[in-house]
């Protein structure tokens, strides 16, 4: 235990003023008043957990070099990201949070540990600080579309097996490597299928199932530092870490509820296998409508919900959608938006698009409080979206989304739905919805389509 | 091994204030409380900072770890901020 005594006392207590202030910091990120001096009194516990761990380093030549780098390379990155590329951001940071717990474990290794208990938290440190390293990094190359590799592809399932492999020889090295000395380097060979497990653990999970690996590899990088506070016998350490992991976990459980689905089902099974193919067939003719009809019917309305989805990001539209928004309201329209909490790639991620575009977040309605009062909408405008207003998900107890709460656009009184073609969800579940009665296709690109829209309110 | 206890003690405490305080967030901030969390688990600095130097492995792992986590802590603040600013109310 000379560990914690070297740590002097004064230490201590700046570490526990700093954790007060991570508390209070994250406890204001939660709300929409506070949440810029939340980040900032975040920011400052940080700073001030830094420099007084910095007080008694006997060597600070390598360390200034190395936090210089970092400031400067995120810093960049941070002032450069363009605002659509965010949650690939969010993704890479979080990457680098486990990578560093996980060379701190490696470190530590090296430093032979001194009981069991130490011995273990090691192994828990690196298989979870590595996981989310390399799992965040396929998030990336996922969210950023530079990773097209398919659930069905042979690369996807021999990475899986790896991930199921690795959790094994992680109990393994838990529990034998200690009492039976291996004769051959197995914590080697631990690193390098926890960094491949890793891969395999993020790479099954398709598209509209990332908000949920996010929020998790999120929650990860917070237990793995805890973990690393445990090992290291730092208080700061595991306090700041253990409330990402709640915060992550929150988010997990938020995101899992909105599709009513387990947290298991989204990262073992996945929407193809879950359920029973759907029985809904094309009921019916799809009814088009063309931008100028579509302007007809908008200008006679008195209430208008934009309904966003991921397909809104793609096409870059939320722009136009702003500007159509805002001729609506000097038209007299009432305009409000529609988010789903598991629209597009992140949580998140459509408030975050509007919010660039300028859209302030007090129009901004979560389904409970926009579906009561559906039936007084008069044109409800879906962009991009699809699995979460797809009404099988209320109607029809046999699809694979049943069950999941949507917004009710079907309760309009007019539907648009802004789509590039008639291809189904990310679900690969038909929607029903595009052949009602009160549904009109507005087939294109959405931006095009949207400033198409635009402008016939600027003649 | 007391000392484990003890701190496995402030951990699941820490977890459950944790749950406890975020329980409740407006889906306008699940990205910015995301990105914020994500700053914060950059803590792992103040680990790398203290870890011991022995031989010359763990002299280039702590350096890593060093740069790695003050890339996540200057990237997440700076990011979060970024994205905080450009929320406004009607």
């Amino acid at each position: 235990m000379n560990l914690i005594e070297n740590i002097s006392a004064f230490q201590n207590i700046v570490y526990i003023a700093s954790s007060i202030l991570f508390i209070t910091g994250i406890k204001m990120l939660g709300k929409e008043d506070t949440a810029v001096k939340g980040n900032f009194l975040s920011a400052l516990a940080m700073f001030i957990a830094v420099a007084i761990t910095l007080v008694n380093i006997v060597n600070p030549l390598l360390i200034i070099i190395g936090i210089s780098i970092g400031a400067i390379v995120g810093s960049l990155i941070a002032l450069r990201v363009k605002m659509t590329s965010i949650p690939e951001m969010v993704a890479l940071f979080n990457g680098f949070g486990g990578l560093a717990t996980f060379f701190i474990a490696w470190s530590e290794f090296n430093s032979i540990p001194e009981n069991t208990f130490q011995y273990i938290l090691i192994m828990i440190t690196i298989f979870i600080g590595g996981v989310t390293f390399s799992g965040s990094i396929i998030a990336y190359g996922k969210l950023s579309e530079k990773l097209t590799i398919k659930k069905t592809s042979i690369v996807t399932k021999l990475f899986t097996t790896i991930f199921y492999i690795s959790i094994i020889y992680l109990v393994y090295s838990i529990l034998l490597t200690n009492i039976f000395v291996p004769k051959f380097d197995f914590f080697t060979i631990l690193l390098i299928l926890t960094l491949l497990g890793g891969i395999g653990f993020v790479l099954p999970i398709g598209g509209g199932d990332m908000p949920v690996v996010i929020s998790l590899l999120n929650s990860f990088s917070g237990i793995a530092a805890a973990f690393a506070g445990l090992l290291l016998l730092n208080n700061v350490l595991i306090v700041a870490g253990s409330l990402v992991g709640a915060s992550g976990l929150i988010l997990t459980i938020i995101m899992a509820k909105a599709m009513n689905r387990s947290i298991g089902n989204i990262l073992f099974v996945g929407y193809a296998t879950s359920s029973s193919v759907s029985k809904s067939e094309e009921t019916g003719e799809v009814k088009p409508i063309n931008v100028s009809d579509a302007y007809l019917i908008l200008e006679n309305a008195s209430s208008v919900l934009v309904v966003p989805g991921y397909g809104m990001a793609v096409a870059q539209a939320q722009h136009v959608v702003r500007e159509l928004g805002e001729l609506l309201e000097a038209n007299g329209t009432e305009v409000k938006y529609g988010i789903h909490p598991v629209a597009g790639r992140m949580p998140g991620h459509m408030n975050v698009l509007l919010a660039e575009a300028n859209v302030p977040y007090d129009v901004l309605v979560e389904p409970d409080d926009v579906n009561p009062s559906m039936d007084s909408i008069d044109v409800a405008i879906v962009i991009g979206a699809n699995d979460v207003v797809n009404p099988s998900a209320t109607e029809e107890p046999g699809s694979p989304i049943y069950g999941m709460p949507i917004i009710e656009v079907n309760n309009a009184r007019t539907v648009f739905v802004l789509k590039r073609s008639m291809s189904s969800g990310f679900a690969g579940v038909q929607n029903p919805l595009f052949f009602k009665e009160n549904t009109r296709m507005l087939f294109g690109d959405a931006k095009e389509s949207i400033g198409g829209l635009v402008s016939e309110f600027k003649e | 091994m007391e000392v484990y206890i003890l701190l496995g003690f402030v951990l699941i405490l820490s977890i459950y204030l944790g749950l406890e305080l975020i329980s409740k967030v407006p889906s306008t901030l699940h990205t910015p409380l995301m990105s914020g969390a994500n700053a914060i688990s950059g803590i792992a600095l103040v680990g790398a900072l203290v870890l011991s130097s022995g031989s010359q492995l763990q002299e280039i792992l702590a350096f890593l770890a060093v740069t790695f986590a003050s890339i996540n802590v200057f990237g997440g603040y700076l990011v979060t901020n970024r994205m905080l600013k450009m929320f406004k109310k009607k």
